[in-house]
């Protein structure tokens, strides 16, 4: 018979507890050390912004072994207590601790029963300290998270849109692409972005970055989710792909304009 | 195979001036990384205390941690001596906060502005690990280098080695120190590539503390 | 006994001297650093021609060393070449080119093609391989009709019906991928380009300042130097700036005249 000791708490009693490292990346440096990791299994981009009745969040659903495009429906986007969206990319097992994470700070926030909840800006603060703090113990969780929400707050009906990075740094923005997305969707959502978009005009303009990104991020597939965040709560919409053009004259054939070159 | 770093530098730049009754701090709102823009409107000041602004840049995750580190060490202080922090006790604190961690450091180059004690304007200006000075006039971050020698030649202060020791305030009047970080900050912009987008500027004085904005280029 | 090895080197390229700076950075020489031009530069085939684009920046590390230099290169009078990487290189490499192509419209008498600049380019370029850093965007119109291509450190090349390269290159071609079509009219042509150099412009720090644009149809060749100016200055002191005299303490002077003029009273004039 054994009494309550060190050894036999389960892992997720301490979530926060450094001294075990998600997945098996972890590198032992010497005795009780777990040091830096690198990702396995990571997923692409994500593409949020904020409309005019709440937050839009989209991504593809692959994720890819080193280069290998391993999985190709997982999904990347997912709801968090009433009121908010997380999407990640990065190393998906430490998305999936993550929300343990995130489940837990839910469950043990509604057990008060104060009729209280918490809303995008407590979890994206929550989470911009469990990314900073595990930076400082040198075994960081390798994602970048997006979290958009809408919650009842001083001023009505508050949209919110922010995001963290691995290391801890993090910002609220309209609108926010994540990995590649940084460098394609941008570009777009920064000339073509307004407050007052519907619905329907958000879907387009995230359908136009996804397709940007399916062009020229090689790791990204046709597969994609949209999800909502609205004061009627969360929707994520079922997998769907987008139509391509690949019917360039210039691509047909070349070599037709550069005959004599080698 | 992706490594870990665990610093990254944000850019951006920070100045103060101390004038004889006034503080100007003030710093642009780009954050970026490499090549990219993160964000066009991201501040890197916190209004520590009534009379002590505090504005960084370098390593934003760093950045945020130590000004609610102080943030909160403030509080304390207010409800342990029923007053709010002066500027130079803040500037002690900050100093030992970033020694603190020595040997891991706040990856952020600080500048305070504020009112002294007896109403004067002072600016503290610091290095990574806590090594810091009074000044009359400071700039820290990614476009310093373009700057101070322009503060240096408009804002001359006595020398230093002075005995007995002069003041170090600036001799120009409030409307001029702004006028002068405002240029200060469309020249650097000009040829800093980290330092843009938009210039948060925080005015103390006798009166209270005053806050506007300017638009930078956004190339 | 000589060993075949001691017999002097027939001929192509020694690379001793890569051996030996590699060498010497690993041992902790800093090579100094070269003005680079972190750039945006864009090309794509429209209804009658090509038209091309660049922005007007120029940097040394973090600091902007020309906020207006030019990018956008002449090969022929019908044929214009964007560059990107080292500044000297993409120079360098354009101007030697131009050069050849233009005795060989000398030898020849007639008007450059493409193919040919793009051959001499990417040969250049591959025997050197990829230490003359210079990615470029060659476009231009010849008797074959409008051709647009990349060319790469390297030496590889690709055809295409739009282009982008540099640090910029994938804020435009986000724009060119979502916006792209074929048969644009000139106006829509040159507003797509200028909209993707404005991209990397605006999102890219390596980018910015003006955009350049380059129109070359069947016979004609429009340089549009600074077609946009999208980045003035945001603030203008009023009182502008006195520099006092004095911040550098003289020690001593001297002056030393120069030698009076010596005039010339015998002999003649020189014949002209």
């Amino acid at each position: 018979m054994r009494f309550g000791s060190d050894s036999d708490q389960d892992p997720w009693q301490q979530p926060m507890d450094g001294s075990h490292a998600s997945g098996s990346k972890a590198v032992a440096d010497g005795p009780g050390t777990q040091r830096t990791q690198y990702p396995y299994v990571t997923g692409s981009s994500i593409i949020a912004l904020k409309y005019k009745d709440g937050v839009i969040m989209a991504s593809d659903t692959g994720a890819s072994y080193g280069s290998t495009l391993r999985y190709k429906s997982v999904e990347r986007i997912k709801a968090v207590g009433k009121h908010s969206l997380i999407g990640a990319s990065g190393e998906f097992s430490d998305f999936q601790e993550i929300l343990r994470y995130l489940d837990e700070l839910t469950l043990s926030d509604h057990m008060w029963d104060d009729g209280n909840s918490l809303g995008p800006k407590e979890v994206h603060s929550y989470l911009t300290r469990v990314m900073y703090n595990r930076r400082n113990k040198f075994d960081p969780l390798w994602n970048s998270l997006v979290i958009g929400g809408v919650k009842k707050g001083p001023k009505g009906e508050e949209k919110y849109l922010g995001m963290v990075n691995m290391i801890g740094t993090h910002f609220e923005e309209n609108h926010i692409a994540t990995g590649f997305g940084n460098h394609m969707a941008i570009p777009i959502l920064r000339t073509e972005w307004r407050e007052d978009m519907t619905f329907e005009e958000a879907v387009k303009l995230v359908e136009k970055c996804l397709l940007v990104l399916l062009y020229r991020d090689r790791s990204s597939i046709n597969k994609f989710q949209i999800a909502k965040i609205t004061t009627e709560g969360a929707t994520i919409y079922p997998p769907y792909s987008l139509k391509t053009y690949w019917g360039f004259a210039a691509f047909e054939n070349p070599a037709q304009g550069a005959v004599g070159s080698w | 195979m992706a490594r870990f770093e665990a610093y990254e530098n944000n850019g951006g730049t920070c100045v103060a001036v101390a004038g004889a009754d006034y503080c100007v701090v003030a710093a642009d709102t780009r954050l970026s990384v490499g090549y990219s823009i993160l964000s066009r409107d991201s501040s890197k000041i916190a209004h520590l205390a009534d009379k002590c602004v505090l504005a960084s840049s370098g390593f934003q995750g760093d950045v945020k941690a130590l000004q609610r580190n102080l943030a909160a060490k403030e509080l304390l202080y207010e409800h342990n001596h029923n007053k709010k922090m002066s500027c130079p006790a803040m500037a002690q604190l900050l100093s030992n906060t970033l020694y603190y961690k020595r040997f891991f450091p706040y990856y952020a180059f600080n500048v305070l502005g504020g009112l002294d004690s007896e109403g004067k304007g002072c600016v503290f200006t610091y290095d990574a690990v806590g090594s810091y000075e009074r000044t009359g006039y400071s700039a820290q971050g990614t476009g310093a280098a373009l700057m101070m020698p322009v503060l240096d030649n408009q804002l001359k202060s006595p020398s230093p080695l002075l005995l007995p020791a002069r003041d170090a305030v600036t001799p120009l009047s409030q409307s001029d120190a702004v006028d002068l970080v405002k240029d200060v900050f469309a020249s650097a912009t000009e040829r800093d590539i980290y330092t843009g987008d938009k210039l948060e500027i925080v005015v103390i004085n006798s009166a209270g503390s005053h806050r506007e904005f300017i638009e930078l280029r956004k190339d | 006994m000589a060993g075949a090895t001691d017999l002097p080197p027939k001929g192509g390229f020694s690379y001793d001297n890569c051996a030996r700076n590699a060498m010497l950075v690993e041992k902790g020489l800093k090579m100094p650093g070269f003005l680079k031009t972190g750039t945006t530069i864009v090309g794509l085939v429209f209804q009658d021609g090509v038209v091309l684009g660049a922005d007007t920046r120029a940097t040394e590390g973090p600091i902007v060393a020309d906020k207006n230099c030019e990018k956008i290169h002449y090969m022929a009078p019908n044929i214009y070449c964007c560059g990107a990487g080292t500044a000297a290189d993409t120079e360098a490499v354009t101007d030697m080119v131009s050069s050849q192509l233009q005795l060989h419209r000398y030898a020849t008498g007639r008007e450059s093609r493409v193919v040919t600049s793009l051959t001499l380019l990417k040969s250049h370029l591959f025997s050197y391989q990829g230490h003359v850093s210079a990615a470029l965007v060659l476009g231009g119109v010849d008797v074959t009709g409008p051709h647009l291509h990349t060319v790469y450190p390297h030496g590889s090349t690709d055809t295409l019906p739009f282009a982008t390269m540099g640090s910029g290159s994938l804020a435009a071609m986000s724009v060119f991928e979502s916006k792209y079509k074929e048969g644009l009219t000139r106006e829509e042509g040159i507003q797509l380009v200028a909209e993707a150099i404005r991209g990397g412009i605006f999102n890219d720090l390596g980018s910015g300042s003006n955009v350049d644009v380059c129109v070359i149809t069947k016979g004609k060749t429009e340089y549009l130097r600074n077609h946009q100016l999208p980045n003035p200055r945001t603030y203008v002191s009023s009182k502008g700036y006195n520099f006092t005299k004095g911040q550098t303490v003289v020690l001593s002077t001297k002056i030393t005249q120069l030698k009076p003029k010596v005039e010339v009273t015998e002999g003649d004039a020189m014949e002209e």
